[in-house]
């Protein structure tokens, strides 16, 4: 029965997603206030029908309902409770119903909105959120429905959730990441009416920025989740692979880091208004285009789900019409333009190379992606792929470049800033960073560095700028929730910048063969391997490794006292599948990292890995998004559009 | 000149200058990062070339693994159904889906003496996925899984 009432909430959300777009639709065509009115109404109808099938599939997980295909084949009834819940999501059907559940949830904070009393604006957004969700719901209920039975031969039991999944980071990962790319949502339908009725105003525009944030933070934390995950439970102690689903997720941060940016202008200037639409057209379309790349099976990459030629068909198409149709009304009711005028030395010119180095970033790893399916059609079937090498020399010269105009955009005035005043910060920055890119790789590494120079050069003038602009006068009188957030992402962004920098360069790994009692050195930490123990887990057994690690004799200001390292190799009998559970001992300043290989003779082999400033990384990542999230707090955006 | 004027000349040269750059650098990086895919009948047939980097997949060939007892090295050898195959060496941790019977894909240089000496070994995620360029590699096998019951 509980799958059955799922399967019809899942029809009548549909059904409610329709009768959103025609009432909404028709009610702004004949300015009908009943009509309008009527849309809201839809969008919490399907909202609450969307609730009620997730519930239903999770109800299903809970009961062991191996009858139900999705059930069977991702569950099993010794998995903990809590993973069950967890593994409504953990493969293709059941992540796109939570999808579904998003999509209409962001619906209806929309509908819900008082900030926004532009009746026919609204309606027109909900019109446009709800044709996108009849696109999905359909997707569901036509292709990958997670409610199919397996009738009348049912499994007594089921073939466990895959073991890599079995995780707190993964459980976590896909809701924050869909929040973010459905959040974009928003902007998207923002721009279709904007076209469609008119030109945004400033009051409409400044509605619209906290939605942006939001998506914009989730995403942002979901890729940070993702990154954590991959290193530590795929094992290779690397977190970031340039795999074609993460730079799916990384293309859409970065044109939507540009969209924030470009509605700064817009909003607070008036002018970058064509592109800024643009901008929140082209962010969701990334967005959907990541969600094919991971369903649809034509790229190559660890993450993607298994593929089936009918869904990546019906997604194409999807992708195509939503799209195509957007474009072509944007090329068609192209927007007004308004010359800005502003100086050279401006606010207004530094957000500018802001986008256009943040939508050459986006655009070259779109390239590098793509660039194996291009040349697979084009060739007639030669296979390739782009290797890292190539995201690492066309991102890191476009990020450094984002990393020097960043310093400076901040200490800018709006229109025009006095050349002289410009000159004396930027000798003040130059002093800092050159300064500190000579000393501080000398603190961290004794060889010549010219990467670790150039990172902390860099780091220091960007903190810098930011000093300077929170003793500047106008931010003592006035700490705004904008300022503070915007400040803080930036900071992130440095925090960022350091972990990628120094772990990338001072990183030390091996690969070694040892006998229980040997030892082994790396970065003058002493591993001594103590041999191997059989344990069991609750549905996996276990080879666990004891490695017993000194630090170096000489204390080091980033050193470690003694610890034990315990790397896994884990058996999930019920799948058979090999699990390595790499061993890592957390710090600020450094990870110990290890993985257990395979016995070799009388002993084992194993993976150490010595990873400085690696949280880092994360800990950038979670500063932007909380830098972005701050202003949603500020009064700034609690205010109530008047309508104009 | 007029300052607008100057402004809006100086903001092309900045655009055309970024634009030519980053197109360069793309170029550039794309010449020399691809890493394109062979299988073993490919290779066997002379269409790989030698010590560039490349990718090979196949199946793990039964009884073929070699581990050496006193390091990291193993050596295996990949083939297809047509009974193609070459023999690969490899040293580091083999991942933990790797065994004989499985699709793999590995990255490495190919000697004058036709091997492979591989750089990274990838095996598939999990049983219900499998590479696309491999799928097409081994066509027409299906590997034994335990979960195959449910598959569709």
């Amino acid at each position: 029965m509980i799958a059955e009432i799922g399967h019809l909430a899942l029809w009548l959300a549909l059904f409610a997603a329709a009768g959103q777009v025609f009432s909404g639709a028709l009610g702004v065509t004949l300015r009908h206030g009943i009509l309008m009115a009527a849309a809201p109404a839809f969008a919490l109808t399907q909202a609450v029908c969307a609730a009620l099938a997730f519930v239903m599939l999770a109800l299903a997980f809970l009961r062991d309902d191996f009858s139900l295909a999705y059930v069977a084949a991702n569950s099993n009834s010794l998995l903990p409770e809590f993973y069950k819940l967890a593994a409504v999501w953990g493969a293709h059907e059941g992540s796109f119903l939570l999808w579904i559940l998003i999509m209409s949830l962001w619906t209806l904070a929309v509908a819900m909105d008082t900030r926004l009393p532009l009746i026919a604006f609204k309606t027109a957004m909900l019109v446009v959120m709800g044709a996108l969700s009849c696109g999905f719901l359909l997707f569901s209920l036509l292709t990958s429905s997670p409610f199919d039975r397996l009738l009348p031969f049912s499994p007594v039991e089921g073939a466990d959730l895959n073991p890599q999944l079995q995780d707190f980071g993964l459980i976590v990962h896909p809701p924050m990441l869909y929040l973010g790319y459905i959040g974009f949502s928003v902007a998207f339908a923002f721009a279709i009416a904007s076209l469609w009725l008119r030109p945004p105003d400033a009051e409409t525009l400044r509605w619209l920025r906290p939605w942006t944030n939001a998506a914009w933070c989730f995403l942002g934390l979901g890729i940070v989740l993702g990154s954590w995950w991959a290193y530590y439970e795929l094992g290779w102690g690397g977190w970031w692979f340039w795999d074609a689903v993460e730079n799916a997720s990384l293309i859409p941060w970065l044109a939507g880091t540009a969209l924030i940016h470009s509605l700064a202008v817009s909003e607070k200037r008036g002018f970058f208004g064509q592109w800024t639409l643009l901008l929140a057209i082209l962010v969701f379309s990334f967005s959907l285009l990541g969600a094919f790349l991971v369903r649809s099976g034509v790229l190559i990459s660890v993450h993607a789900f298994a593929s089936d030629p009918e869904r990546g068909l019906f997604m194409l198409i999807f992708l195509v019409v939503v799209v195509g149709s957007a474009l072509l009304l944007y090329f068609f009711r192209f927007p007004p333009s308004i010359a800005g005028n502003y100086g050279l030395w401006s606010r207004e010119t530094f957000l500018l190379t802001n986008n256009h180095l943040l939508a050459a970033a986006a655009g070259t790893v779109l390239l590098g992606t793509l660039f194996p399916l291009v040349y697979e059609s084009l060739s007639g079937g030669r296979k390739l792929s782009v290797g890292p090498p190539y995201f690492n020399l066309t991102f890191l010269p476009l990020a450094g470049l984002l990393a020097l105009a960043l310093a400076l955009g901040p200490l800018m005035r709006w229109s025009r800033t006095p050349v002289r005043i410009i000159l004396r910060q930027v000798a003040w920055l130059t002093g800092i960073s050159l300064t500190a890119g000579l000393l501080l790789p000398l603190l961290l590494s004794d060889a010549f560095n010219p990467s670790l120079m150039l990172t902390s050069a860099l780091a220091f003038w960007i903190f810098g700028g930011l000093w300077m602009v929170i003793r500047h006068e106008s931010f003592v009188r006035n700490p705004s929730a904008s300022r503070v957030g915007m400040c803080l992402a930036h900071a992130g962004f440095v925090v960022c910048l350091i972990g990628v920098g120094f772990s990338s360069t001072l990183s030390q790994s091996k690969n070694v063969l040892l006998n229980s009692g040997q030892e082994t050195t790396l970065a003058g930490y002493h591993f001594r391997f103590e041999g191997v123990v059989r344990q069991r887990g609750a549905n996996y057994l276990a080879d666990v490794g004891i490695l017993k690690v000194s630090p170096p004799p000489l204390l080091g200001w980033f050193s470690r006292s003694a610890i034990d390292l315990r790397p896994e190799k884990r058996l999930y009998p019920v799948r058979g599948n090999v699990m390595t559970e790499a061993a890592i001992s957390p710090g600020l300043w450094l990870d110990l990292y290890a993985t257990l290989g395979s016995p070799v003779g009388e002993g084992w082999s194993m993976q150490l890995h010595y990873k400085p400033f690696i949280r880092w990384i994360w800990l950038g990542g979670v500063l932007m998004a909380l830098g972005g999230l701050i202003p949603l707090f500020g009064r700034r955006y609690r205010r109530v559009a008047r309508e104009s | 000149m007029h300052p607008n004027r100057r402004k809006r000349l100086l903001m092309v040269i900045f655009l055309v200058g970024g634009l030519s750059t980053t197109l360069a650098l793309v170029l550039v990086a794309l010449n020399r990062n691809l890493d394109f895919f062979y299988s073993p009948a490919a290779i066997a047939a002379g269409q790989a070339p030698v010590s560039k980097r490349i990718r090979a997949g196949g199946m793990v060939l039964q009884d073929s693994l070699v581990k050496a007892s006193d390091s990291l090295r193993v050596e295996f050898s990949i083939g297809d159904l047509q009974g193609f195959e070459v023999r690969v060496f490899f040293e580091g941790i083999l991942p933990d889906l790797f065994r004989e019977g499985q699709g793999v894909v590995v990255t490495g240089r190919l000697t004058t003496e036709g091997f492979i000496e591989a750089s990274q070994v990838l095996a598939k995620h999990d049983e219900n996925y499998m590479p696309r360029e491999l799928a097409e590699a081994l066509e027409g096998y299906h590997p034994p899984t335990s979960s195959q019951a449910y598959d569709r």
